[in-house]
């Protein structure tokens, strides 16, 4: 059920309906009910996958707690019999017995995910090596397999380091990890931000719910409006690489990034405010990426629950773990101060973006495009000397307004040109599609009406551009905090002019009908 | 404490670590650096920070982060 589809904002109107009516103490019921119909929706027999990952995740998790408590408690009444050591040693043993559910639950998890999302990109790989024939096995993928997963094991991840205790209501977690407006493309909530907001009771609150409505209507109109026109022109250009090359893979690159960021943030909008509707408040996913001086600061700006979790569950770990502490010191000693303390770093930095290429799709075009983020982001590091000379030699050129539009350029042009092995999903024609920016020179393009030959009228354009200077707009003022507040501050009449001219032009410059085909969100697939 | 300070100030000179209470908040401290001071204080403390501990209550002031290694010092 797509979010820009009529059932969905049937089944919206109808969850909307009964969840005021009900008792309150009922609310979460009913986003449970619902959760598991609209998961239901694309195919019953999905909810297997989901039903599996509850369940063991639940189990694994009081299992930890239980025994968590008993250690403690245990501990509480024997401190003062034992010395030191041996209260260590029967922390670490107690470490030991919680580590056996969690790995066990850790590994059947990822293990799910992996067979269902690599198996087939694993055997393409051994097809290509040793010239086999293995067939592939052509798993349907769960829908939200990917974000409900990761969203489990980082609680699961947070029990077992006693963060805080297990959920001890099945149906509660449940709707943790099912709650339909983010299983399908995140954001990948954390437990302790969502449990309290998803599990209380919500009187009709009429401001919440008009905020709601108004984030869902900006969702609606930059996926319809923006990213599903522009997605017309991109797979025009996409397509048919060979008749588009040079300054149309430019121009390829450019409108991929808006129209992503368009439909995920699009997206976002939808999933954030129909919780809101609800009354739940999950977390923001993007700060105005495009602002981003820096490819470091772009990271932690987009996707912003995806770099937190990778950080928080991967890089982290795996750069404090033993053997990587002592790769430091001995790095340290054979290297020097100065590059042994970097390898560790990197490294980690380097195993990250792999698994992140990865999470985004079982394709090589993903893991080179994690990796080229990896190498940005360390040269980028490597510069640091560079610009702190160049800042202190010219400390006033850094703080005028065309540096810092120099910065925010350079930051989006690298983004866009390596999210595009995104589209061509294969890495050789992407480079040799690349390179021919260089060598075609055919800059006209621009001018001499191409445009208007890649499924896009004068009309589309011109609604692109005002949809993307509006964007703009937007964007600019969030600066200074909500603009839904600063609407609401506005005058009855231009408040609700401009609610009606949002509504209405995604009614009249949506993209629907013929040429135009209401098309899945892309993060759905990852 | 002073040894702290000096792994700090070799990676942010410009920063008053003596003061500045919202190294995180503030995004002062990146992941990098953060990684950074773990490894530059498991060679100078020899105390390995889990990555559980690695919370921003921990690391938004040199004092936190000195309480942090005195407390995993305390617990070894």
């Amino acid at each position: 059920m797509l979010f820009t589809s009529f059932e969905f904002i049937a089944f919206l109107a109808v969850m909307f309906l009964l969840y005021y009516l009900v008792p309150k103490k009922f609310q979460w019921l009913l986003l449970l009910a619902g959760s598991y119909v609209f998961y239901a929706w694309a195919g019953p027999h999905f909810l297997a996958y989901i039903l599996t990952t509850t369940g063991t995740t639940w189990l694994a998790a009081r299992w930890i707690t239980r025994m968590q408590a008993e250690q403690a408690a245990w501990l509480k009444a024997h401190k003062a019999e034992m010395s030191r050591e041996e209260r260590k040693a029967y922390k670490a043993e107690g470490k030991k017995k919680t580590r056996r559910p969690f790995l066990a639950c850790l590994l059947l998890n990822l293990g799910i995910l992996a067979v269902i999302k690599y198996t087939d990109f694993f055997i393409s790989n051994v097809n290509g090596i040793f010239g086999t024939d293995l067939a592939f096995m052509r798993f349907a993928l769960p829908m939200g397999i990917s974000f409900y997963t990761f969203q489990s094991m980082g609680y699961l991840i947070d029990v077992y380091r006693g963060k805080y205790p297990a959920q001890d209501s099945l149906g509660k977690f449940a709707l943790f990890v099912s709650f339909f407006p983010q299983v399908v493309q995140g954001p990948i909530s954390r437990y302790d931000d969502l449990a309290q907001t998803l599990y209380e009771e919500h009187p009709y609150d009429h401001r919440n719910i008009s905020f709601g409505v108004q984030r869902i209507c900006w969702g609606f109109f930059k996926k319809l409006v923006v990213a599903d026109r522009l997605l017309v022109a991109v797979n025009e250009l996409i397509q048919n690489p060979a008749d588009y090359t040079g300054a149309f893979v430019l121009l390829a690159m450019f409108l991929y990034a808006i129209e992503l960021y368009a439909d995920f943030t699009g997206g976002i909008d939808m999933t954030i405010g129909i919780a809101q509707v609800f009354g739940v408040k999950l977390v923001e996913n993007f700060e105005r990426p495009f602002f981003s001086k820096n490819t470091a600061e772009y990271w932690r700006r987009w996707h912003i629950t995806m770099g937190t979790w990778f950080r928080d569950y991967i890089f982290y770990p795996i750069s404090v773990c033993q053997p990587m502490l002592k790769l430091s010191k001995a790095s340290r000693e054979k290297l020097g101060q100065a590059l042994g303390k970097r390898i560790p770093v990197y490294l980690s930095t380097a195993i990250v973006w792999f698994v992140t290429g990865l999470w985004h799709g079982a394709s090589w075009n993903f893991i080179v495009w994690g990796m080229l983020n990896c190498l940005v982001l360390i040269v980028s590091q490597e510069f640091e000397p560079f610009y702190a000379w160049f800042h202190g030699k010219f400390p006033k050129v850094g703080k005028t307004f065309w540096y810092r539009l120099f910065q925010v350029g350079r930051t989006f042009c690298l983004m866009s040109a390596i999210r595009i092995l995104d589209c061509y999903r294969d890495v050789p024609l992407t480079f040799h599609q690349v390179g021919t920016i260089f060598t075609q020179g055919n800059w006209g393009i621009f001018a001499d009406g191409s445009l208007l030959a890649l499924g896009l009228s004068e009309a589309d354009w011109a609604v692109i551009a005002i949809g993307v200077a509006v964007m703009l707009c937007v964007s600019l003022a969030g600066r200074s905090g909500s603009v839904r507040e600063k609407l609401a501050a506005k005058p009855l009449p231009v408040r609700y002019a401009l609610y009606w001219v949002l509504f209405v032009s995604i009614l009249v410059f949506g993209a629907y009908g013929i040429g135009y085909d209401a098309s899945q969100f892309i993060y759905n697939q990852f | 404490m002073e040894a702290l300070l000096d792994i700090l100030k070799e990676l942010h000179p410009e920063v008053d670590f003596e003061t500045c209470d919202t190294l995180i908040d503030d995004k002062i401290l990146d992941s990098f650096d953060i990684i950074s001071i773990i490894t530059s204080i498991n060679s100078e403390y020899d105390v390995s920070i889990p990555a559980e501990e690695i919370v921003p209550e921990n690391f938004n002031s040199a004092e936190a982060l000195y309480d942090l290694i005195e407390r995993l010092q305390d617990e070894d």
